[in-house]
């Protein structure tokens, strides 16, 4: 076998071809009441993808049930080609799942537990040695490889949980709100540290913090009441939500003249704002055009260029933040 | 098999270095002294058909009362409680070495407590002079005994951790198991109704399962293995109860 050769240390996925997730009409109910009700996405190798939704959405159900964890009540889940339903031991292998809250034992040392969990799942005590270095070194736990977990601020703790995650470089990596409680800067780490895993792992991250998905992630998936509500590149969703067309200028001039020189870019383009200039005889408008419309952005310029009496000071193409489309996908749906 | 290994190992481990481990055994040999102690004041006062050994085991229900399920009462109850048995069951490990890793590292915690209390027989042999002070019997059948009933009562308090997220109720649950199973049955075989005939199949039921009768079996230098059989079957159903226990809960979260 040439091809298996050619790569030595990352175990090859069990077949190349299938996606590393495939979730097909998940339904979950806990005691009669539905927290997931027809779940279905896929996600492929090497992707990083958020999973976005309010509280109570289903978001944790889903992922316990991606790790085997929990039965599925119905629906058909695979995890790098193997069944979860049929094999949830085999399943185990090939994901690195940190938990909701990330439970970790209060009594232990960094170093111990990390050791613990190596041997766990399955690395040999030589490969541990050097794998550990490495994932503390990764995940910035030197200097407090040695202390007890129970007294680590909740910085370290987040860490000490990645880092359980990706210790035995599994294909599949599966976080519950690994940024929640986390200072801005320790959000940043958090996200290069995921963000260093692309290509590599496959990871499958649930927040509700929005820019952070937006920055991270390739795709998103938002759920709401146990449904998926959105799906898509964060770029995709906002055009299917708000479409192409909003834009910010900042101009002074005859305001009266400026619907005819919108008319003539594009003839659906119109002001959405009534002009209230400054003191300096800006004002900013809103100007909305249809979705169908293609960027306007130039063809804009240009024509306030060609019109001597009116001055640009600033255009911008408004951009619709994740959180809008947060709002406007979970709330579309729900209505 | 390798991943109860690893879980007994790192059970044991976390108990040799817990100082709540060292506390434990601290008070239960002090209790444990002042009981054998207790016993030696009556052999001193007068003169007994018995031997030492033999009554100090007599005396073995209080610190199974006590100890069992504070042993226990923490191993799975916490993990639950902590959220680290999701963490645990997320990795190549079942239910089933979960469950027995926890069991044989509070066994083993139950059998070194115990063994620890031979300290007092090798003072009195060392001190009392004379090996005739000692009857090596009743202690070889009393220890004897120690392990192989311990499997069912450390058993019982596993299953009663293995119920609940609290540690509370899950010690008080063992608890109340272990005084069924020790006084209860005690109590039910001095029950009228039993004496009638067509009752005698259970009264022999009753009979089998008395822990004191057992004792004084094991004492005399009787091993009965219908006996042990009764403890290990015993200990297996409360293990195999415990499992489910784990499972359903995952099941009806």
């Amino acid at each position: 076998m040439p091809e298996a050769a050619t790569e030595p240390s990352v175990p090859p996925p069990p077949t190349a071809a299938a996606p590393a997730i495939v979730v097909r009409d998940l339904v979950k109910t806990y005691a009669g009441h539905p927290a997931v009700r027809g779940v279905s996405f896929e996600v492929a190798h090497g992707e990083i993808i958020g999973l976005l939704g309010p509280n109570g959405a289903g978001k944790s159900t889903t992922l316990r049930i991606l790790t085997g964890y929990l039965p599925a009540t119905s629906g058909h889940v695979t995890v790098c080609g193997i069944d979860v339903a049929a094999q949830p031991a085999e399943v185990k292998n090939h994901l690195g799942f940190m938990p909701e809250n990330n439970p970790l034992p209060e009594d232990m040392r960094v170093r111990e537990y990390l050791h613990f969990r190596g041997r766990l799942k399955g690395l040999t005590r030589r490969r541990l040695g050097p794998r550990l270095d490495e994932v503390t070194h990764l995940c910035d736990l030197g200097r407090v490889r040695d202390r007890i977990i129970g007294k680590l601020s909740k910085g370290y703790r987040q860490r000490v949980g990645i880092a359980d995650a990706i210790l035995a470089e599994p294909p599949l990596i599966i976080m519950d709100e690994p940024t929640i409680g986390l200072d801005p800067h320790q959000i940043l780490t958090v996200r290069d540290l995921i963000a260093s895993l692309r290509g590599r792992m496959t990871v499958l991250i649930s927040s509700h913090i929005l820019p952070e998905i937006e920055m991270t992630c390739d795709r998103v998936v938002i759920v709401n009441q146990g449904r998926v509500v959105a799906a898509g590149a964060p770029a995709d969703l906002r055009r299917e939500f708000f479409g192409p067309g909003h834009y910010e200028i900042e101009l002074a001039g005859p305001f009266d003249e400026l619907p005819a020189l919108l008319a003539a870019v594009h003839p659906r383009l119109a002001s959405l704002s009534a002009a209230t200039p400054g003191a300096d005889g800006f004002a900013t408008l809103r100007l909305g055009a249809p979705h169908d419309a293609p960027d306007l952005r130039e063809a804009l310029v240009n024509a306030l260029a060609r019109a001597p009496r009116f001055r640009l000071r600033s255009l911008t193409r408004t951009r619709h933040t994740l959180e809008e489309v947060f709002l406007a996908a979970t709330q579309a749906k729900a209505a | 098999m390798r991943p109860f290994r690893i879980l007994l190992a790192h059970e044991l481990r976390m108990l040799l270095v817990s100082p709540a481990t060292y506390i434990a055994a601290t008070l239960f040999l002090l209790v444990m002294g002042f009981i054998f102690t207790g016993v030696l004041e009556t052999f001193a006062a007068a003169p007994q058909q018995t031997s030492p050994a033999a009554v100090f085991f007599q005396l073995l229900w209080l610190p199974v009362f006590f100890m069992v399920p504070l042993l226990t009462m923490k191993s799975l109850a916490e993990e639950r409680r902590l959220g680290t048995l999701e963490t645990l069951l997320t990795t190549p490990v079942t239910t089933a070495q979960v469950v027995l890793a926890k069991f044989f590292a509070a066994y083993a915690l139950y059998l070194a407590l115990w063994a620890a209390t031979g300290g007092f027989f090798y003072i009195l042999h060392r001190f009392a002079g004379g090996a005739q002070a000692l009857d090596y019997g009743p202690l070889v059948g009393g220890y004897l005994f120690i392990a192989v009933s311990g499997t069912l009562f450390v058993s019982i308090g596993i299953l009663a951790s293995a119920l609940t997220r609290n540690q509370a109720v899950a010690g008080t649950f063992a608890f109340v198991l272990l005084l069924m199973l020790v006084v209860g049955t005690r109590f039910a075989g001095t029950l009228e109704i039993l004496k009638l005939d067509h009752l005698a199949t259970l009264r022999a039921a009753v009979d089998y399962v008395q822990v004191f009768t057992h004792l004084e079996d094991f004492t005399r230098g009787v091993i009965d293995t219908r006996q042990v059989l009764y403890y290990l079957s015993g200990t297996v159903l409360a293990l195999i109860l415990g499992i489910l226990g784990v499972e359903a809960k995952l099941l009806h979260s």
